[in-house]
């Protein structure tokens, strides 16, 4: 099993290189993701508080947070690309790469793993062609990584596609829950 | 107490009073007790992460960081219990656990904070049978090479170029034992006083590119100065392996520069090594400067001064000493003199009131306009057809040959021979100010001293001697041993200076009477 | 009731009472089952009223703590001139613990009547909701209800038609469980790293955005209009075993078990009876081997100590563990105690912030031995060891999280020894979870 490494060194490597978007950078923050924005910034009294949801708004935009997504969101919110980073970085569910078109979390964490969560990834893992944890399978459409507690323990194993929260999957479902995800 | 504002308590066994609000960690130094510490910093914002200044705080229920807990009235401190040996033992091996013990390779060995208490408090063996994490170096720009495995993300870096700097370019990035500190590609530690990050760092992590690989810690001698490249007057340790500077470091002055000392300052060190000195008395025969002694070059330069003006250009990079001895030689002969000062961008530290790389890149400005000399873009234009114009370690400009021509003779006083001076009749050898002591005003008209940092080369002597003695040839009784002889001398005759000895200075300064009550250390004294 | 199973007769579902019931998230379906009369009810009294109502009721924090709610709230100083903020703390990360996820995803508007009534009593004109970013259902569900509250006047400018102002925000965390921390959760909101702050300051002093703050959980907001309903008394009532821990309490059950789910009892219940008949017992030809009663931060339990509890805060203490959040996680026979151990220290150890060193260092380390052990490469050093790290990892930092990495250590270690020692002599897990590399 393998599962993310503790202290195997910088996750993805030398993270000093840069994660570009392909072409010119378009900005994530015109039209109506720039008034969501503006209304998510009246709720709070300082703008850097509007950080995790700006964050959240690029990954639904572009699917991840790319460098330059990063900085766009830096000078809007009046702070530093590093600053923006380094709360990036802290957080599990941006994502610092491109994944795949269904991005897919399995719980693995020990009450999930004492119902089997181990093979539900196995399961997933052999169905997605993903290959292993973190790769995306070769027709882009599958990203496959285990992560900690998602909070439904009585509904082991959860596992979420994107958005979509899927509880009490089994080995056996797996073929008929990616039927859903072409 | 019977001042609400103090409280008393007693840190293993000395009992202090320190003001309410004070850290156990500050209350500690005042006792004359080290509280081994990391993430602190008195400049920086507590963070209380590294829990290296877990102590024992009598009826607390846990260790308390010593950083981040205020003292209390009747709090007995103990840093030498079991259970604080016991903590700081253990933050040693967890630091340790993914260090890659390089002391042998690293900069930071001899000065390493890391190397100190795990020596003097850590394991004499580590348990650790695991692999050790390893991320490769990455130069974060500026004279910044950041060794990844040596740190121990006490965050002080990050701290300073968010909180002191106001340039957060710096960052912890990851989670957990991932945790690096990081920077966004591109941002590079360009900010003028970034390089402060690598004395703040308090192991081998942030290290200097500039110094890398140049001498061990305990190779160096380490001599309190003053930073001669702007009129802020940043206190510095000057370091020198075998007679060579190869390092300028900030001095901490709270009244002055704090614990800081910008980058260009900093790294504007190596003129003070150049090697194509006067390193003799010149005096010239002819078509040619020949090597003399002391005694017959003043004596030539005596002769020629007699019942001449001098006019004096003096570098205000000079001493407070050198420039009055030079005022004097000038104002004898009812000469006059004149300087020009090297401008360059400013930038202040935005967390320090009053920190600021100054645009006048030179020490003594101040003094010099003190001591009558005019400053002025073309300060040769106060020279009279037929003076003696004296160039006391002055640079020269292009605009200056067409003045230099209108003089009867020209004397060299200085480190160099200046560029465009061709036909000087007489050169004299002057120190540099790390081959001296000295004091240079800054801005605010705080008075600071600097020591000899390194010998001076062949013949070469400070400039209030050699002008001293010249002026003593002149008739005028002007012989000084010391410098401090010549700062007493100089005490006597300006009242700014009043009451000002060497002793009363110190390492830190202090104000010239009248001086404007500025922040950065005019009005302390 | 257990959902998503019926309700157990010895169950007391006075929070999970419409778990299950889709009717109940909208506005009419709330107030046709009794309610915003709580709210009404409140923005009639006095703040110093309901704090008092709330003391009396002896309702403790549902999070973890346990600390009293009604003494949370007296902190607050009335009239300081300053902003007040009251954070909802939904971002349920502890291993084993899942209540709060169905209270919002059934009850909304449970959370935002609860969350109004504590936003009144503190002085707070502004609430966050932070709910954690993986809980996409609540989320939704949580974002529809504070609409629709907002539409029908409930909360907003002129809440219920007071005059006064409340504010709701959801805020959507981005997968970190050291927001769960009170103080990680104020630095998140802020939209910094979620380090843990030092305290002091508390954060009724400088809470959020540096301003006066109370940061509650889901489930004890959700108790709030319960109380000011039915009365101090009839709460304090809810009480079998100590009279300090009054009411009715959550517990998610999961791990090795007949049937996992959520079950609402009232304090003091007989944990064995809670296992053994509410939860169905263990699965069909297994037997209980260890519970972690109180999330994955608690000390373990044996079944000795398990059955012999009381459930509530000073029961589960005084058999060797604590109640915690209420996850209950039940390990069988089949399953590798020390592998768990391992599991739950690498939760941790991906979880740290990386503040303080022993936390960054201990965790990581504890996991690495702990997986070696498991492997099989274990020796009977690293027991010392890990007993030794665990020591300094407990106390030691700024939050908790290295303490409750320690804490199933420690336990695993002194209860289930020989499990250890079993994996170190025979170099190889005797369940066959792994085979010896």
């Amino acid at each position: 099993m393998k599962v993310h490494e503790v202290g195997g060194g910088r996750p993805g490597g030398d993270t000093s290189h840069a994660e570009h978007e392909s072409g010119t950078y378009k900005p994530v923050f015109v039209g109506s993701a720039k008034q969501e924005l503006d209304e998510l910034l009246t709720r709070y009294p300082s703008k850097m508080a509007a950080l995790l949801p700006a964050l959240w708004i690029v990954q639904h935009e572009r699917g991840w947070v790319s460098d330059d997504a990063m900085a766009e969101v830096a000078q809007l919110l009046e702070l530093t690309p590093a600053y923006v980073k380094g709360v990036v970085t802290f957080y599990t569910m941006y994502h610092q790469h491109p994944v795949g078109k269904y991005f897919i979390q399995v719980c693995t964490t020990s009450p999930c793993g004492a119902c089997g969560a181990e093979r539900v990834v196995d399961a997933l893992l052999k169905h997605t062609r993903c290959g292993e944890l973190g790769a995306t399978s070769a027709d882009g459409r599958y990203t496959v990584i285990e992560v900690e507690c998602l909070g439904a323990c009585g509904f082991a194993t959860p596992v979420m596609v994107n958005e979509e929260f899927i509880e009490s999957v089994t080995p056996e479902r797996v073929p008929q829950i990616l039927s859903q995800y072409l | 107490m019977a001042d609400a504002q103090q409280v008393s308590l007693t840190i293993e066994g000395r009992t202090v009073s320190v003001p309410a609000g004070t850290s156990i960690l500050e209350a500690a130094k005042v006792a004359g007790v080290l509280i081994p510490h990391y993430c602190y910093h008195p400049g920086l914002p507590v963070a209380g992460v590294c829990r290296m200044c877990l102590v024992e705080v009598e009826k607390a229920p846990k260790l308390a960081p010593a950083c981040a807990t205020a003292a209390a009235e009747g709090q007995v401190v103990h840093l030498y219990s079991d259970p604080a040996l016991d903590a700081r033992k253990a933050v040693l091996e967890f630091l340790l656990l993914n260090h890659p013990l390089d002391c042998p390779i690293c900069d930071q060995a001899g000065e390493c904070e890391l190397q100190d208490y795990v020596y003097r408090e850590g394991r004499a063996q580590g348990r650790s049978h695991e692999p050790k994490r390893f991320n490769p170096a990455e130069d974060f720009g500026g004279d910044v090479l950041y060794v990844t495995n040596r740190c121990i993300l006490c965050t002080r870096c990050v701290r300073f170029m968010q909180d002191v700097a106001n340039d957060p370019v710096l960052n912890v990035s990851e989670r957990g034992d991932r945790a690096v500190i990081g920077k966004f590609e591109g941002k590079d530690l360009t900010h003028p006083w970034a390089a402060n990050v690598i004395d703040l760092c308090p192991v081998g992590a942030l290290v200097s590119k500039d110094f890398l690989n140049k001498s061990r810690a305990w190779e160096l001698d380490r001599t309190p100065s003053v930073c001669p490249n702007c009129t802020q007057g940043c206190n510095t340790i000057l370091e020198t392996r075998d007679n060579v500077v190869v390092r300028m470091r900030p001095r901490t002055n709270t009244d002055v520069n704090h614990y800081y000392l910008c980058d260009e300052g900093r790294m504007d060190y190596r003129w003070m090594n150049r090697t194509d000195r006067i390193e003799a008395p010149l005096v010239r025969h002819g078509d040619r400067l020949v090597v003399s002694g002391w005694d017959d070059a003043l004596r030539a330069a005596a002769l020629h001064l007699n019942g001449k003006r001098a006019f004096v250009l003096a570098s205000p990079m000079l001493s407070n000493e050198s420039l009055w001895m030079l005022s004097r030689l000038a104002k004898r002969s009812g000469g006059g003199g004149g300087f020009r000062v090297r401008l360059g961008t400013e930038a202040p530290l935005a967390g320090v009131p009053d920190l600021v790389r100054r645009a006048e890149r030179a020490a003594n400005v101040r003094a010099a306009e003190l001591f009558g000399f005019a400053r002025s873009d073309t300060p040769l234009a106060g020279m009279k057809d037929g003076d003696v114009l004296i160039v006391a370690d002055h640079e020269m400009a292009a605009a200056d040959a067409s003045a230099i021509a209108k003089a009867s003779a020209v004397i060299v006083i200085g480190t160099t021979m200046p560029e465009l001076v061709t036909n000087a009749i007489i050169a004299l050898p002057s120190t540099n100010v790390a081959e001296e002591d000295g004091t240079f005003t800054n801005l605010r008209g705080r008075v600071q001293q600097y020591r000899q940092a390194r010998s001076a080369p062949g013949m070469s002597r400070p400039v209030w001697w050699s002008v001293g003695d010249l002026l003593t040839f002149l008739g005028e009784r002007a012989g000084y041993y010391l410098a401090s002889e010549a700062f007493a001398a100089l005490a006597a005759q300006h009242p700014e200076f009043a009451g000002m000895t060497y002793d009363s200075l110190g390492l830190k300064g202090q104000a010239l009477a009248g001086a404007v009550a500025g922040v950065a250390g005019g009005a302390s004294a | 009731m257990g959902f998503p199973h019926a309700s157990h007769a010895k169950e007391t579902p006075v929070l999970s009472q419409y778990f299950g019931d889709p009717a109940a998230r909208t506005v009419a379906g709330w107030k046709q089952r009794g309610g915003y009369v709580a709210l009404e009810k409140a923005l009639g009294l006095t703040p110093a009223e309901i704090v008092n109502v709330v003391k009396d009721s002896g309702l403790r924090g549902r999070g973890g703590a346990g600390f009293p709610t009604g003494l949370k709230w007296s902190f607050m100083k009335p009239g300081d001139g300053k902003p007040h903020y009251l954070c909802v703390n939904a971002d349920e990360s502890e291993p084993g613990t899942f209540k709060d996820r169905e209270i919002m995803r059934w009850t909304p508007h449970a959370l935002i009547e609860g969350s109004a009534i504590a936003s009144y009593a503190i002085g707070a004109e502004t609430c966050y909701i932070y709910i954690r970013g993986e809980f996409t259902e609540p989320l939704a569900v949580m974002n529809a209800a504070v609409k629709e509250a907002y539409a029908a006047g409930i909360v907003g400018p002129n809440a219920m038609g007071t005059g006064k102002r409340i504010d709701v925000h959801v805020h959507k965390g981005a997968g970190a469980y050291i927001c769960g921390e009170e103080t990680a959760l104020m630095n998140s909101l802020e939209g910094k790293r979620g380090n843990p702050r030092i305290k002091p300051p508390f954060p009724a002093v400088a809470g959020v955005f540096g301003m006066p703050t109370t940061i509650n959980n889901v489930e004890t907001l959700v108790a709030v209009p319960h109380v000011l309903n039915r009365g101090a008394a009839w709460y304090k009532g809810m009480s079998h075993s100590n009279p300090k821990s009054t009411g009715t309490k959550l517990f998610s059950v999961c791990g090795n078990v007949a049937k996992p789910g959520n079950y609402e009892i009232e304090m003091g219940f007989p944990f064995k009876d809670f296992l053994y008949d509410l939860c169905g017992g263990p699965t069909p030809g297994r037997r209980f081997k260890a519970v972690v009663p109180g999330g994955s931060s608690v000390p373990i339990q044996t079944m000795e100590e398990a059955e012999a509890t009381l459930m509530d805060y000073e029961g589960f203490v005084a058999q060797g563990s604590m109640l915690g959040s209420g996850g209950v996680i039940v390990f069988d026979d089949a399953q590798c105690i020390v592998k768990h151990i391992a599991r739950f220290a690498r939760f941790y150890a991906h979880e740290s912030c990386a503040q303080c060193t022993q936390c960054r260092e201990g965790t990581a380390w504890c996991t690495r031995i702990l997986e070696r052990i498991e492997r099989g490469h274990g020796t009977m050093e690293d027991l010392d060891t890990l007993l030794d790290l665990s020591e300094q990892m407990t106390a030691k930092t700024i939050c908790v999280l290295s303490d409750s990495c320690a804490a199933p250590i420690v336990s695993g270690i002194h209860k289930f020894r020989s499990e250890f020692e079993a994996h170190i002599t025979g170099k190889r897990c005797p369940m066959g979870a792994t085979a010896a590399a």
